[in-house]
């Protein structure tokens, strides 16, 4: 219950910035539609070497502008950083709740309202497109139910990956350089780039284990029938398989740094 | 003019021994931008694998597209950080100690920031430049030669004049513009690729609107030998003429200016 209270301020708290929001979104479309045309002139160039069908790649791009502000790794709660930083987290420790709960629904909360205020005006819009650039429907119920619970799960994967990250700051108090490379490596392993279809075939099967590929790639590609059947079955496991053993390490590497940690008086 | 040059010159001593105070922090963040950029660089790569061109375009020729429009928004933003990061200008009063100075204030806001660790991103743009050049067939002439560093000059002068631009609409809505990130990171993210591939409208828009194109896409027709006319390769001191209605604008909003009071 404190946990959904604490999820309720920050959700709020997020929802004020609304003329932000809006713009955002502008971005993003038209970051989209650029992207589209790009595809559109790789597509003419060779059908034939296009790993995936033209309207699944489309749908992905939109839903990945959207839900942009959901997965986007180099976002971070800065604050969380500080208090490791300066001390101030000895505060948070007095506080009744548990310090990893707390935080890891913190990033979510953040995500979810930065996400909410953004997807909308991109949603309603790109249905509307002409052929070939609109975002059309899934194929079946069944697709659009995997896709919702992927979203989520993503999501938790993503909001796990940084909770890592925050318990590693534990041991290192500067967590700059950390920041910078395991952004810069999940971004690019998540697809933000380039889709992961879009990667060496040989590169494929072994991208797909990585955490990475349980982020802002999975909801999107089942979202367009790009991962189906057996596929389908193994990539939300694997989300599932992920979300628990980052989960388990970041709570363990919390709860080994907390122990030795020494907060100095001040 | 010899007394700015020596102020400039003391602004840049003070900003490069105090970003070299953290210097592990300075490394991580220039090898940060160093990252960023390879990992697109590593998408072009990857899409180039699969396929051998698109609208007539080559691997290498895309990589020199993209080292000319990195090397120019690198260089500028280096540079004119000060005038990307207005609105903390504008709303931490700075610019009202700014106003009172004998000093230009154009002059003054370049000196307040100048951002060593965006040179990671220039690195990446010579490495690419130089491996793009080598693997290009351009029939090498003086002429040519002079028109890649007109290339140069034409990216970095639009950059800065969309910086400036960016700032003075600061002046009116106090808050900078995440739409103008299109203009800025957007130019920079699409001109990996020649803006031909986006279409003739985003074409046209680069032409007329902005000038991306005119220091980037028609000198590098006429550079890679696509196109024969001599004059293409004149195009970037045109789009260089982008500073003027940039100040024009500047100006308006300086007269405009009403301190936030804080």
């Amino acid at each position: 219950m404190k946990y959904l209270s604490f999820f309720r301020i920050r959700f709020v708290n997020g929802l004020q910035y609304r003329i932000a929001a809006l713009s955002g979104a502008a971005t993003q479309f038209v970051w989209g539609l650029l992207l589209i045309l790009l595809y559109h002139a790789f597509y003419e160039a060779d059908p034939a070497s296009f790993p995936m069908r033209l309207s699944s790649l489309v749908s992905y791009l939109w839903l990945q502008q959207s839900f942009f502000a959901l997965y986007q790794v180099w976002s971070w709660e800065n604050e969380l950083f500080e208090l490791i930083q300066t001390g101030n987290v000895a505060y948070e420790l007095c506080r009744p709740y548990r310090l990893y709960d707390a935080w890891l629904v913190r990033i979510i909360a953040t995500r979810m309202s930065n996400a909410a205020l953004r997807c909308v005006p991109i949603l309603l819009l790109a249905p509307l497109l002409p052929e070939g650039y609109r975002l059309s429907p899934p194929e079946n119920g069944l697709q659009m139910a995997c896709f919702l619970l992927s979203l989520w799960l993503a999501l938790l994967v993503v909001a796990a990956f940084q909770m890592l990250i925050h318990s590693l700051t534990f041991y290192l108090l500067n967590p700059q350089g950390l920041k910078i490379i395991s952004q810069s490596v999940a971004s690019f392993l998540c697809g933000e780039v380039i889709p992961l279809p879009f990667f060496p075939e040989s590169a494929q099967k072994l991208l797909s284990w990585l955490p990475f590929a349980s982020m802002g790639n999975a909801p999107f590609r089942i979202y367009g029938g790009d991962i189906a059947g057996a596929a389908l079955a193994e990539t939300l496991f694997l989300q599932i398989f992920w979300i628990a053993a980052l989960m388990l390490i970041g709570r363990f590497l919390m709860h080994m740094g907390l122990k030795k940690t020494l907060i100095q008086g001040g | 003019m010899k007394q700015a040059i020596q102020t400039y010159f003391r602004y840049f001593t003070i900003h490069f021994k105090s970003c070299m105070q953290y210097k592990i922090s300075f490394l991580l963040t220039f090898l940060g931008q160093f990252l960023v950029c390879f990992s697109v660089f590593l998408g072009v790569y990857f899409m180039f694998l699969r396929f051998s061109a698109v609208k007539g375009f080559t691997y290498s020729d895309c990589l020199l597209c993209y080292a000319i429009i990195l090397m120019g928004f690198s260089l500028a933003e280096c540079f004119f950080r000060g005038f990307d990061l207005f609105q903390q200008i504008i709303a931490n009063g700075e610019f009202d100690r700014i106003l009172v100075r004998p000093r230009s204030l154009i002059f003054q806001v370049l000196g307040s920031k100048i951002e060593f660790t965006r040179l990671g991103r220039v690195l990446q743009a010579v490495i690419m430049l130089v491996y793009a050049l080598m693997t290009c067939r351009i029939s090498w002439t003086p002429y040519r030669v002079f028109v890649l560093i007109f290339m140069l000059i034409g990216g970095i002068v639009v950059y800065s004049s969309l910086f400036l631009l960016r700032a003075s609409i600061c002046f009116f809505t106090l808050d900078g513009l995440e739409v103008f990130n299109i203009l800025t990171d957007g130019s920079k993210e699409f001109g990996r690729y020649p803006a031909s591939i986006y279409g003739k409208r985003v074409l046209t828009i680069c032409t007329c609107l902005i000038p991306f194109a005119l220091f980037q896409y028609y000198p590098l027709l006429y550079l890679l030998g696509y196109r024969k006319e001599a004059g293409y390769g004149l195009l970037p001191l045109l789009a260089c003429l982008f500073f003027l209605p940039c100040y024009l604008f500047w100006k308006i909003g300086v007269r405009y200016y009403k301190s936030t009071g804080s």
